[in-house]
């Protein structure tokens, strides 16, 4: 189970016949498995890493350290709750910091907008105590992948 | 001047390696799906390279002590301890090479007297028959079929030894067949050697690399071969490290003496920036051996099915990174199976006899490289065997 995990989480585009040969396991098996980590919630997607500076499309990305007040029972989940239910709001983390507690990565077109956002969505959220916005000049590496064009193979062909 | 009169005759009747003009038609092709290399894909690990980088900050730039600094023959005999159950001394009995062809070359040098033969199981590595020749021994090629899963046999052995029979070399795990010795394997070759004067040069530099679950062992592990055997393991598969040129011989004190003197004048000491980043690896690299093998073994299930699914018939390889399918069953010569493969599918191969010439019939192909770049050459593989 894990070694599949490790395979989709290297190439989420591996085939299950690719899988079942690595794993010297039969392609049903394999197809069981991946089905139970979905319905368990364990395998959640499958994605794409792109990296979007090379594309046309305008795109800025900024991290928000938020400073919330937690609430009687509920603690930060409803307000985490709230957050991540924007679109513009890419992941939301819970952080163990004494100057914030929760740590948001925002997409959006412009600097503008995304300031806007935070502006006018996030800081007047009741909980909310205070926002920082820290915006990404230049992405250098995600989920393990370094984002720069694959190198030449020059490997010298000794036998 | 007339050097041919002039140069050494043996260096001249070396016949250098026939597979550079294949590899010279390659370099002029434009998106070829190269599966040729003998190396890994991977980078050496960082803390490896960062421990050479700040080998080098510290001003690390002086000769080591012939043998290679003591930590690093420290290091080495406890991981030969660890993985391989071999007891060395750091002081007498281990030195660090150039890699593991240095150690192959002054191991044949301190063994061989001229007229001596030495037992070369083929096909393999390339360099084991001139450098017993150039030791003035005598290569007798022992030919491993793929019905025997091309390993050595107990009775190929016994009809290889003659009265002259000095040395057996043993290339397990092979290049380029994959194919591994198991103990039980090697428990009987031993039986051969056990109260004869023959010698062994076990060339264990893919030992880290066997798979389904099988683990190298080392021949020198056996009951009364340690005294006969030169252990030869490098930092070049094992590590991904092999611009860093790291080996070792592993070998009783008195056949060590005499390697030393060759290594000390030829070389005088292995690189010292390569020897600190050697040093992290057997302290630290045990994860990245283990990260790197699962990968390759990956791909070799990957690779070897492929294969079999073209309908190219493939001996499972149990070590190294190589598979060494049979291509005559397409009624060509391996070169000519490889050169059209080349130029129609735009797939680089090793023609099986680069390896000698019971290679004949096979080719090499490396799975040194991703998944993704394997499953292109496997589509293009396909289609090109459909045409013939």
């Amino acid at each position: 189970m894990e070694r599949i995990l490790q395979l989709l989480e290297d190439n989420g585009r591996m085939t299950v016949e690719q899988m079942a040969v690595i794993c010297n396991k039969t392609e049903a098996e394999i197809k069981a498995t991946m089905k139970r980590l979905e319905d368990e919630g364990v395998i959640l997607g499958y994605k794409a890493l792109i990296d979007w500076d090379k594309t046309d499309r305008e795109y800025v990305s900024a991290v928000i350290e938020l400073k919330v007040a937690p609430q009687r029972d509920r603690g930060f989940d409803r307000i985490a709750e709230k957050i991540y239910n924007y679109p513009e709001v890419q992941s939301v983390h819970l952080m163990s910091s004494g100057g914030y507690d929760l740590m948001l990565i925002i997409e959006g077109k412009t600097m503008k907008e995304v300031a806007y956002f935070v502006a006018y969505k996030l800081a007047p959220l009741e909980d909310v105590v205070s926002t920082s916005t820290h915006f990404v000049l230049k992405k250098y590496k995600d989920k393990g992948v370094i984002y720069k064009a694959p190198e030449k193979d020059e490997r010298e062909n000794l036998l | 001047m007339d050097y041919q009169k002039l140069l050494s005759r043996k260096a001249q009747e070396l016949k250098p390696s026939g597979i550079r003009k294949f590899f010279d038609m390659l370099d002029g092709m434009d998106d070829v799906v190269a599966l040729t290399v003998g190396q890994p894909d991977f980078v050496t690990p960082w803390h490896i390279r960062e421990a050479g980088i700040d080998s080098l900050e510290r001003g690390k730039t002086y000769y080591t002590s012939n043998s290679g600094l003591l930590e690093m023959r420290e290091e080495i005999a406890k991981y030969l301890k660890r993985r391989f159950s071999l007891t060395y001394d750091p002081l007498h009995e281990i030195v660090v090479t150039v890699g593991g062809s240095e150690a192959i070359d002054i191991a044949m040098r301190a063994i061989v007297n001229p007229g001596d033969e030495v037992i070369i199981p083929t096909p393999c590595f390339v360099c084991y028959e001139p450098l017993c020749r150039m030791a003035g021994g005598v290569p007798v090629s022992l030919v491993t079929e793929e019905k025997d899963n091309f390993k050595l046999t107990p009775e190929k052995l016994k009809a290889a030894i003659t009265p002259k029979t000095k040395l057996l070399v043993m290339p397990f795990p092979n290049n380029p067949t994959g194919a591994i010795m198991t103990e039980e394997e090697l428990t009987a070759i031993a039986d051969i050697l056990r109260g004869t004067d023959i010698m062994v040069l076990s060339d264990e530099i893919y030992a880290e690399m066997t798979y389904g679950g099988r683990k190298h062992v080392s021949i020198a592990s056996l009951p009364d071969m340690w005294e006969r055997t030169v252990v030869v393991n490098g930092f070049s598969k094992a590590y991904a490290m092999t611009g860093w040129r790291m080996g070792y011989t592993a070998a009783p004190a008195s056949i060590t003496a005499q390697m030393l003197k060759l290594h000390q004048f030829a070389i005088m000491c292995a690189p010292t920036t390569s020897q600190f980043a050697a040093v992290e690896a057997l302290r630290n690299g045990d994860e990245d051996i283990a990260m790197m093998t699962a990968e390759y073994d990956a791909r070799r299930r990957f690779l070897v099915d492929g294969l079999r699914k073209i309908g190219i018939p493939c001996f499972e390889p149990e070590g190294a990174f190589y598979v060494f399918p049979n291509v005559g069953v397409f009624g060509m010569t391996s070169e000519e199976f490889c050169e059209r493969l080349l130029y129609e599918a735009k797939v680089a191969i090793v023609p099986g006899n680069a390896f000698g010439d019971c290679g004949e019939g096979f080719a090499r192909i490396s799975y040194a490289y991703s998944v993704k770049h394997i499953t292109e050459a496997l589509e293009r593989i396909e289609r090109f065997v459909k045409t013939l």
